[in-house]
């Protein structure tokens, strides 16, 4: 995944949850990267995924139902 | 002269290399806060923490890995548990086998408006489950127990207990602190809502490491026992509600729980059936030493091994179990454990309160050259 192109992360409650949600995008087999959560985003001083946008609709079909709580935003 | 340690019941000693190397490596290539900061340390010292509950997780049968709070033992697990969960005007059962870790937090909710109700097991600390039920009132909130005791290894059983409580919507909390990695745990199987656990027993871990296993929906019932970071909703002065990190505030013991997968993961290879059998084999040898003295030993706890663990809880003639275990450290090296073992109502229920046992409890590396070296000791100590 370059850094250049448009990217989006998915927003989780805990680490854990987010380690969980990069295993489900990783067996899907979506590039993602765990990162700090963007400060323009939240406040909160935890990690996100950054995927590629264009995975967006995947991303969101594959944590829907398996991820208790999530959110999904485009950078 | 070398040390025959036969604590395991307190502490299992010694641990596998591969959980000394795990701590070692954890502190020199990871080193950073678990899920704290975002950068590559942080990052891999929380996935190393996750990777921890998966692998308990697997060992207990538990479908979601975050169900699994780590705290630094099953004390206060069982703090958490029992003290977030009971109100004034709620009503608790427990048995007669119970370990401190459970007796103290009942008595001190008992007197701040929790009643408490315990049950009596026979002299060998058997429990019949038929005498929960009759415990039970319209407001029991919970049944808590041990899985097996600490003082005669007697297996409690928390399966039909369970499947009682559970038909009356009773929470039930079991106390695996000397089971975890020695007999079958599976907390859907068995109806486990509360499991509290510790690491340094028989998983194998450093002491510091255990947790809670908290059934999905029962965490709204339960407050936390402390609150503070977590690393999760810092733009919020209120302990966040979604577990675990509901109940783990504060930087966990990220180095004691790479000893703690490493531990469990050696308890996974091995098969907890076969470590539970070689300690049952040394347990029962060395019970066979003791049947063969003839009266000289009062032996506590069931004799058939299906229905125990390895701990050996005995009394010689009229010895103080302290002079005994001082005896078996200078003269033989042996490592025991006299007295009451932290359940006091446990030697009430056998009859050994308030001088207690001398109690030896075997682990997987114990040898049987050595379980007869301590058969000797005893025949010595009673040849003084």
């Amino acid at each position: 995944m370059a850094d250049n192109q448009p990217s989006s992360v998915v927003l989780v409650e805990s680490f854990g949850h987010a380690l969980q949600a990069e295993k489900m995008l990783g067996a899907a087999g979506i590039p993602c990267r765990l990162v700090p959560v963007p400060r323009h985003i939240s406040s909160d001083c935890g990690v996100c995924l950054r995927f590629s946008s264009d995975f967006h609709t995947r991303v969101e079909e594959i944590l829907s139902g398996r991820l208790e709580s999530f959110e999904i935003v485009r950078l | 002269m070398d040390a025959i340690y036969l604590d395991n019941a307190a502490t299992s000693w010694p641990k596998p290399d591969a959980v000394i190397e795990a701590m070692i490596r954890h502190q020199r290539m990871v080193g950073g806060s678990p899920g704290r900061s975002g950068h590559r340390l942080s990052i891999e010292a929380g996935r190393a923490v996750y990777g921890v509950r998966e692998t308990i997780a697997r060992l207990f049968h538990i479908a979601d890995p975050l169900r699994i709070v780590f705290t630094k033992n099953s004390t206060e697990a069982l703090n958490i548990a029992l003290l977030g969960l009971l109100k004034p005007g709620d009503h608790v059962v427990t048995t007669g086998m119970e370990h401190n870790s459970v007796m103290r937090p009942l008595r001190f909710l008992a007197s701040h408006g929790v009643e408490l109700t315990v049950v009596a097991c026979s002299p060998r600390g058997d429990l019949d489950p038929g005498d929960i039920r009759r415990a039970l009132r319209p407001n029991t909130r919970a049944v808590v127990l041990t899985h097996a005791s600490n003082v005669t290894g007697t297996i409690m059983p928390v399966q039909e207990v369970a499947a009682i409580a559970r038909e009356r919507d009773i929470v039930t909390c079991v106390d695996a602190a000397q089971t975890a990695g020695v007999l079958p745990i599976d907390v859907e199987m068995m109806a486990i809502d509360l499991l509290a656990f510790t690491g340094h027993k028989s998983l194998f871990g450093p002491q510091g490491t255990g947790g809670l296993y908290i059934r999905k929906g029962l965490d709204d019932r339960i407050s936390p026992l402390m609150r503070g970071g977590t690393g999760s909703r810092s733009e919020f002065e209120e302990q966040p509600d979604f577990m675990p990190d509901k109940y783990e505030a504060g930087t966990p013991n990220a180095p004691g729980l790479a000893g703690l997968a490493a531990g469990t993961a050696f308890v996974l290879a091995k098969g907890p059936e076969r470590i539970h059998a070689r300690e049952k084999a040394l347990a029962r040898r060395f019970l066979n030493h003791l049947e063969a003295l003839d009266g000289d030993a009062t032996i506590y706890g069931p004799r058939d091994m299906e229905t125990r663990t390895s701990v050996v809880s005995f009394n010689l003639r009229d010895i103080v179990p302290s002079d005994a275990a001082l005896f078996f450290d200078e003269r033989f090296g042996i490592l025991c454990r006299p007295g009451l073992h932290c359940a006091p109502a446990a030697h009430r229920t056998i009859g050994s309160f308030p001088q207690g046992t001398i109690r030896f409890s075997f682990g997987f590396f114990n040898t049987e050259a050595e379980v007869d070296l301590a058969a000797e000791a005893v025949v010595r100590l009673l040849q003084r």
